[in-house]
């Protein structure tokens, strides 16, 4: 049994042993991603690249510890590049050290300065908004604000996904830049009094709560509304969607927030000037109209259009406030969270 | 009516200061080497979390430490009960009575192993929520309208997360305590019904105390295994420690809270293991009668039989059968991805990570549990215990464990051979499958640990002591003696590491090489973008992957003929 199983191990071992070693040898021009983003999203983006460059890409997808990794690795890194969905993770990055500040004519004459680390650190690639969707059937305002969802008037009728998830974490944080931390937790409190369940599931589940009945109004990304609009597989997400409206909250004020995708340079790419070709390929019109075709995300780049449901949604005015300052305040953002007790649901 | 009290048939174990013979020195080195190879990222923890003041203790502290510990003993209990009333209450029906189905359950039974635990519980929110059949014909039925027209359990709640675990855990203490029951003497049970033992006694005065070291250690992986989950709880919103972990990590940016927090639930786990030992105390359990002999089965008839069968149909329902028929549905408008490069490619890495960490940590934990064996020392029978705490760390944060370390001797080899050749190697282990194989082991070195330990406990002191008065060096009493006998529980112990290498994500992900997909994190970028449908077919993959192996242990292994009876398997 044993002899067996040495035999079998050793059969097994040297494969992956060799295949594991040969990768690094493999020494042509490539560039190292190391992406919170769905490798799907980025990789018609980054074929297309290749094609024009002949520079490869290759991809480590996690949600989770990037900066971990790239620390432990210490100066014979791979990574080259870091892509994420939220704007905390980039400074998170920042903060972590595994960046390096770049200054390039092309990514700086294309992104406008509220997207992009003051320093040079990180830019964004993508924006998307974190809206209100509101019931056609049993919500009859046609505006609303953030602050609104803390009126009592809304109690038993609001849903969300949980308070510590990043997109929820970047929202609290420009409440916090806002509003100062006194004033954004007795919103907190508020929103959480409001709660029609305790906060769970995605996005889209919010979008199904809604259609249930379970609560009226939610928070949610814009592009998630367009994805399951147009979901041909599972039709019945399109009738989900079509139960609720998007409303992009204070229109009439300061804006409604952003929070952007984005990329930064890691503190020792191997491979700095591929890495310097994929950020400025990124920030072409061409990968600005991929991302905002395909998955329904607003472009940073002006001039370039965004997708036909993302305007039948209406005017998006977007928070001016640079995302660099929402983000300082994302330590805080989550203690509130705990302190608050959000994720805890309704008191009652 | 005179039942035997348990401790009558247990021999108490008072053979102490044996001679250590050589081979039982080496056999502790090489146990000393296991464990420090497990430890290494252990260590890395424990430096990361000391480089932080308490602050993020004291949030967590202040805040939801309460409520999440609350949380968590409450999840715990609840699936560590059921589980165990599951597990064990299958395991007897199969093993003692015989009923129609019985043949075809005994096999089922361990199904749900196959599913990951995510999985489950995203399918079950799919299933019983508003837009779910369950609902959707609740509604049709008595004409509701909307969710505020009735009542409905809501399957995103703690009950529901101890239901989904449940369903889906619940394996692990049914294979031990079958494998368990199975080996039990039969001398005692027959004795115990001689004795006017009915069936119902026979199972909690006789086989059950019996089991224990069984169900203790299949309910201490069904436990760990909890602590560690953060996909499902997330998904639920059940805000367990672990959740906090990863707040305190993830959103305020402090790996040495998390780790600090992450240890603290790890020496948590530790205790109650401890407490489970001293509360089992010196009794052995092994059986000293004739183990080919197995006790006549309980023949069920009529209701009884109808409702045995139900009883073991029921989880296989609740764990595998419902969540399948889901994925499925789902696949079925996809077919095209079952022969896709993508799922082909990760289905060939994730068996390869999975064949080669099962057979490593059925080999380490062997050596382990056999060290601990031939130098009758509790110091070393604790160093396997020592070894095996991994498991309950959250994946993600034992990753960061691993790759500090692997880094750090990559870096050292770097800067050696520039110095000497200047040639660059650059990392060699972090970032290649090593690292992965390297974070299954630290895992689920405590699943072939426990196994292998609680069938080894039940093989008699007496036939080691026969083999050694027979001129049998510890080498060969390995191959003669111990290793026929355990034939069956390395086998389990192999498919439990398998199947658990086949599912594992978080560390998984962390931890791969560039491009290097496995089917669990195919099924994770998919269901991270919020298209869990997309997911069906890899998801499904992972199911036949391991529901293959499964077929095929059980089949070796079934009832009668089950590797008890040591001297035909020695001529086989």
């Amino acid at each position: 049994m044993l002899k067996r199983l040495g035999g079998l191990t050793g059969c097994v071992l040297l494969p992956v042993t060799l295949s594991a070693m040969m990768s690094p040898a493999l020494a042509e021009e490539v560039v190292n991603i190391y992406s919170y983003r769905q490798p799907e999203l980025i990789k018609p983006l980054t074929d297309a690249f290749t094609e024009k460059t002949g520079i490869k890409t290759r991809v480590i997808f996690a949600e989770k510890g990037l900066e971990e990794r790239i620390r432990a690795e210490g100066a014979n890194s791979p990574a080259d590049v870091i892509m994420t969905v939220d704007i905390s993770r980039l400074s998170a990055a920042k903060d972590a050290g595994v960046t390096q500040p770049l200054t390039n004519e092309v990514i700086n004459s294309r992104i406008p300065a509220q997207y992009r680390d003051p320093e040079g650190n990180w830019f964004g690639l993508t924006a998307r908004s974190r809206v209100i969707y509101a019931s056609k059937g049993r919500v009859s305002e046609k505006a609303l604000t953030y602050e609104d969802l803390a009126d009592p008037k809304w109690k038993g009728r609001v849903c969300t996904r949980s308070g510590q998830h990043v997109y929820s974490i970047g929202l609290i944080s420009s409440m916090i830049a806002h509003h100062g931390l006194k004033d954004a937790e007795k919103w907190l409190e508020g929103v959480k009094n409001n709660l029609a369940r305790k906060p769970a599931g995605n996005d889209r589940a919010q979008v199904k709560s809604i259609y249930a009945g379970e609560c009226d109004v939610a928070l949610g990304n814009t592009y998630y509304m367009a994805l399951m609009l147009t979901n041909e597989k599972e039709p019945e997400q399109k009738e989900w969607a079509n139960s609720v409206n998007v409303i992009f909250p204070n229109s009439d004020d300061r804006g409604s927030h952003v929070n952007i995708s984005g990329m930064a340079q890691a503190v020792n790419a191997p491979n700095r000037d591929n890495a310097v070709k994929l950020m400025e390929f990124m920030t072409s019109d061409d990968a600005q109209e991929f991302y905002a075709e395909t998955n329904h995300e607003y472009p940073v780049v002006d001039g370039v259009a965004i997708s036909d449901i993302v305007r039948s949604f209406g005017e998006l005015k977007a928070d001016t406030l640079p995302l660099s300052d929402i983000a300082d305040h994302r330590k805080e953002a989550s203690e509130l969270v705990d302190r608050v007790g959000f994720d805890d649901g309704p008191s009652s | 009516m005179v039942s035997i009290p348990p401790t009558v048939i247990r021999s108490t174990n008072r053979s102490k200061g044996r001679r250590v013979g050589l081979g039982s020195l080496r056999a502790v080195a090489v146990a000393l080497l296991i464990c420090g190879f497990v430890a290494v990222p252990l260590i890395a923890l424990a430096a990361i979390s000391a480089g932080s003041s308490s602050a993020a203790l004291e949030h967590v502290a202040a805040t939801v430490l309460g409520r999440a510990a609350v949380t968590t003993v409450l999840l715990l209990a609840g699936v560590g009960i059921s589980t165990a009333v599951i597990g064990v209450g299958t395991a007897w029906l199969i093993t003692m009575c015989r009923f129609p189905g019985r043949n075809l359950l005994q096999v089922a039974l361990v199904l749900p192993l196959a599913v990951p635990t995510y999985i489950v519980a995203y399918t079950y929110v799919e299933l019983l929520d508003y837009t779910g059949p369950a609902q959707t014909a609740l509604r049709a039925l008595f004409g509701f309208t909307s969710s505020r027209d009735y009542w409905f359990p809501e399957i995103r709640s703690l009950p529901g997360a101890i239901f989904v675990m449940s369903a889906v855990l619940y394996p692990y203490v049914y294979m031990t305590s079958r494998i368990l029951f199975m080996m039990q003497s039969a001398a005692a049970l027959e004795v115990s019904r001689t004795l006017g033992c009915g069936p119902r006694r026979l199972f909690t005065h006789v086989a059950v105390p019996l089991a224990r070291p069984a169900i203790a250690a299949g309910v201490g992986l069904v436990l760990m295994e909890c602590l560690n989950d953060i996909g499902a709880v997330e998904f639920f919103g059940v805000r367990t420690m672990t959740f906090a972990i990863y707040d305190t990590w993830l959103n305020r940016g402090n790996l040495a809270g998390a780790a600090q927090l992450a240890l603290i639930l790890t020496l948590f786990v530790f205790m109650l293991i401890a407490a489970e030992r001293a509360a089992r105390g010196r009794q052995s359990y092994h059986a000293t009668g004739r183990r080919h002999q197995r006790p006549a089965p309980f023949q069920l008839g009529g209701w009884r039989a109808f409702a045995a069968g139900i009883a073991c149909l029921l989880p296989v329902l609740l764990g595998f059968a419902f969540p399948a028929m889901l994925l499925a549905d789902y696949a079925s408008r996809r077919l095209e991805q079952f022969a896709s490069a993508a799922v082909l490619s990760a289905g060939l890495n994730s068996v390869t990570i999975a064949t080669l960490t099962a057979c490593l940590a059925v080999l380490m934990a062997f050596v382990l549990v056999y060290a601990a064996r031939l130098s009758r020392s509790r110091a070393v029978s604790a160093l396997g215990r020592l070894a095996s705490i991994g498991y309950a760390i959250p994946g993600t944060v034992l990753a960061i464990g691993i790759l500090i370390p692997l880094a750090a001797v990559d870096n050292f080899v770097d800067g050696v051979m520039r110095h000497l050749f200047g040639v660059s190697t650059g990392l060699l282990l972090a970032g290649s499958g090593i690292a992965i194989v390297y974070a299954c082991l630290v895992r689920f070195l405590a699943v072939s640990h426990g196994s292998l330990e609680a069938a080894m406990a039940k093989i008699s002191d007496h036939l080691d002591m026969a083999a050694r008065t027979l001129g049998r060096r510890p080498g060969r009493m390995l191959f003669e003696v111990h290793l026929p006998l355990l034939q069956g529980a390395l086998g389990a112990a192999w498919l439990l590491v398998f199947v658990d290498t086949m599912k594992e994500l978080s560390a998984t992900v962390l931890l791969r090489p560039f491009d290097f997909e496995t089917l669990a994190t195919y099924v994770y970028a998919q269901a991270s973008r919020g298209v869990f449908e997309e997911a069906a077919a890899p998801a499904l993959v992972i199911v036949a992957i391991g529901v293959i192996p499964l077929m095929l242990l059980l089949r070796a292994g079934q009832d009668d003929r089950s590797g008890q009876d040591f001297s035909s398997s020695r001529s086989r």
